[in-house]
């Protein structure tokens, strides 16, 4: 009985909170078009970065279950790492043809860098937990978060840093929105990042491993994969993400600090919920939509304003959850036991 | 099997009954002795060395916000040293306990006037001023109910997704308490700044003056330790009588096996909701009490941090059994309030270094996470029970022999080893 009054409260409930929602939507469309579309696209380009996160929290979650709470403090630490490469040690501050080679540099010497440290974690830490219970590692990624975290604030200070970009500054215009200029750099890298790793998933070898590795780790082993190295380069791809996606924030956000990482990776994480955890296409939907998400309430004019930021996409994890767990883009898949 | 035997508990006769409450005896020893030792110093008897050193290296402030600590991380301890589900936003309910007593212990609602056997301080008009002891009950109820709120929709999810959501808990609350200025037109928390000063209980103060039956004020520590330990013991009692009885026997049950508790008839749902309304009750006393304690109830201070700390109070001293925990936050809480400080300052001291320590505390504490989950899963005061469900490898014996054995098991290393020496004998020379 409990049972039946859940299944037709529960889709009626959903419904209502979307037409709410649509309404809301109209309201302020109507009321004003051209701060609706700006929000929109102020939404959207932070919405790119986010699903940069999110698919190293999709990646590692779909190969060993674990929510590798880490990842936003190694992002941190890809921001900080990009600065100072690009600003301290190759002295770039403006957009010309070095600035480009440097950003290209440093795209990839900070993938490199979050890739490393994203390995050696796992190494020294999740590997051994393997086959512990689940409560363990996550606590370990906990504590590395902590520690990442550490690593940053000694790095950097406590205090917010502004780096120069290398990207074109200043905006351009369609129709009434202003769009800036790093914004189409920042989707080229964005969708070029997510082709190779597409390619690399589905049709290259260590792909077919880490697929197989994720569907059931022994039997993966005893077909003669290499479980371990599987593992490994997921985290390095997932770190590399993370890399990229910080290069990118520093650039165009051009402040980060010590604790850049927790929120934003908390956003991700709640972004790669929404499109289904374990969905590499999912994680990237729900990346756009969080960011939309956060854009229209921050911008809006019936928004909530920024200050209720966070409260909104948190709510927008636990709406998710409680009405469809599995996410936008996600299959149902009963426990392992 | 001998995991069987040693899983199934010792029959009830067969137990002494000096091992049944030497660890409660010792508690009430240990605080009878705080008590008399501060008593001493307070009424100066001792002589000025013992009373800096005591300044110094254990202030009774920094005993009485560790019971604090202590409390939550009791709360904390039901639901994940019991239960088996993470909460990583466990600040949420010790944020709302601290505004329930802010609410209803202060001058803030000031259009209002209640006053049910309070104590508001003189010349302050107007506000909602109830007794010490009712707030105490409102913010354990309340707290209770909003542990099932926040669970009853949660709690059908996988463990990892459970721990995300509170943790958003975790972070809301105290974001509505910081934005809460202005929630609709109604000024809520008063943002940024606060709500205070929160009453003075009224107790027997105890000074040189002359001890007596007034307003507990700033300095009044020792009073405060009295009633702090006295909820400290309530929240102990409660965590060891549910533990042992069929409550607590179906947590155990649902942390070890959730399918097999279900199958053998536990409502998974209801257990679970009970895990966390109880655990919530415990955050709402303590921070009714950390109100009392700082007179100030601030937004800023509830953060994700304050949860990380509290997880590894739970999981330094061994999640499931409250007197490792107890003992988890109380070293925890007093090395992070006044202990790291010290060593500080004295290592500095010794070798003319200027390093500031207290900056290194959440890389400690992350540490101390990882390397205890890595080293000692179990805590450093386990429960039996509880090594048995943190060590034991997560798949069936055979199935971890037969995959990467050197690598993956350490403590099938040694069997290895036996394997090898065995091996090595049988063959001919």
């Amino acid at each position: 009985m409990a049972l039946r009054t859940r299944a037709v409260v529960e889709p009626v409930a959903a419904i209502i909170i979307l037409v709410l929602l649509a309404g809301w939507l109209i309201w302020n469309l109507a009321e004003s078009p051209s701060q609706f579309f700006q929000s929109g696209i102020d939404g959207l380009s932070n919405g790119v970065l986010y699903a940069l996160i999110a698919l190293g929290y999709t990646l590692v979650y779909g190969i060993i279950e674990l929510i590798n709470f880490a990842h936003g403090d190694l992002f941190m630490l890809g921001t900080l790492f990009s600065g100072y490469l690009v600003t301290t040690v190759l002295g770039l501050h403006k957009s010309n043809v070095e600035g480009w080679l440097g950003f290209a540099l440093t795209l990839i010497a900070a993938m490199a860098f979050c890739g490393v440290i994203n390995v050696t974690i796992e190494f020294l830490a999740y590997r051994r937990l393997r086959r512990a219970p689940k409560l363990a590692p996550l606590i370990t990624a906990v504590g590395m978060s902590f520690i990442l975290q550490q690593v940053g604030l000694r790095w950097n200070g406590s205090t917010q840093r502004q780096w120069p970009s290398v990207l074109p500054a200043g905006q351009f215009s369609v129709g009434s929105i202003n769009i800036d200029r790093s914004f189409p750099v920042v989707v080229i890298v964005t969708a070029g990042l997510l082709a190779i790793m597409t390619w690399v998933v589905t049709t290259t070898r260590a792909g077919k491993a880490m697929r197989a590795t994720a569907q059931d780790q022994d039997a993966a082993r005893l077909m003669g994969i290499n479980v371990n190295r599987t593992i490994s380069f997921t985290f390095a791809m997932g770190g590399a993400l993370a890399g990229a996606a910080g290069l990118m924030y520093q650039q165009t956000v051009g402040t980060t600090r010590y604790d850049a990482g927790f929120q934003l990776g908390l956003i991700a994480f709640t972004a790669a919920v929404l499109g289904g955890i374990g969905n590499l296409t999912g994680a990237v939907l729900g990346g756009l939509l969080i960011g939309v998400i956060q854009g229209f309430n921050d911008g809006l004019p019936h928004g909530l304003g920024q200050q209720w930021s966070q409260t909104v996409v948190f709510s927008v994890l636990i709406l998710v959850m409680v009405f469809k767990p599995t996410g936008l883009l996600g299959q149902t898949v009963g426990e392992k036991v | 099997m001998s995991t069987l035997e040693t899983l199934s508990p010792a029959p009830a006769g067969r137990r002494s009954f000096l091992g049944r409450v030497t660890w409660p005896v010792g508690f009430l020893l240990a605080a009878i002795l705080v008590f008399v030792f501060y008593y001493a110093i307070t009424m100066g008897y001792m002589g000025d060395s013992v009373v800096s050193f005591a300044r110094s290296w254990v202030p009774l402030t920094s005993i009485n916000e560790a019971l604090v600590w202590v409390m939550c991380a009791l709360g904390l301890n039901v639901v994940v040293g019991y239960a088996g589900l993470l909460d990583l936003g466990y600040v949420a309910f010790w944020a709302i306990g601290g505004y329930v007593g802010g609410w209803l212990m202060s001058s803030f609602f000031n259009h209002l006037n209640i006053n049910v056997l309070g104590n508001p301080a003189p010349f302050t008009t107007g506000g909602i001023h109830f007794n010490f002891w009712f707030v105490l009950v409102a913010g354990a109820v309340v707290c209770a109910v909003f542990g099932v709120i926040i669970g009853a929709p949660t709690l059908r999810l996988r463990s990892d997704y459970l721990a995300l959501v509170t943790l958003g808990f975790g972070e809301i609350i105290p974001q509505v308490f910081h934005n809460g200025d202005n929630v609709g037109g109604f000024n809520l928390s008063n943002g940024t700044k606060g709500i205070g000063p929160v009453d003075e209980i009224k107790g027997l103060s105890i000074n040189q003056a002359g001890s007596g039956w007034r307003s507990l004020g700033p300095f009044d520590d020792l009073s405060r330790y009295i009633i702090f330990i006295v909820l400290t013991a309530l929240i102990v009692f409660i965590s060891l009588r549910l533990r042992v009885g069929r409550l607590g026997r179906a947590w155990l049950a649902i942390r070890e096996d959730e399918l097999a508790a279900s199958a053998m008839g536990v409502p998974l749902m209801r257990t679970k909701l009970a895990a966390y309304g109880v655990g919530a009750m415990a955050g709402g006393l303590a921070g009714v009490a950390f109100a009392t304690h700082v007179g100030t109830v601030l937004p800023d201070g509830f953060n994700f941090s304050k949860s990380i700390i509290l997880l590894a109070m739970v999981v330094l001293g061994g999640m499931g059994n409250v007197w490792g925990v107890i003992i988890g936050a109380l070293l925890l809480a007093w090395f992070n309030s006044t202990g790291l400080k010290q060593i500080g300052t004295t290592i500095n001291g010794a070798f003319g270094t200027d390093i500031n320590f207290t900056s290194y505390t959440f890389l400690i504490f992350g540490a101390v996470l990882v390397l205890m989950m890595l080293f000692r899963r179990e805590g450093f005061l386990p429960e039996a029970r509880t090594r048995l469900v943190l060590r034991e490898p997560g798949r069936t014996e055979v199935e971890a022999l037969g995959s990467d054995l050197e690598e993956q098991a350490p403590e099938l290393d040694e069997e290895l080893a036996v394997l090898e020496h065995d091996r090595g004998k049988g063959e001919p020379e």
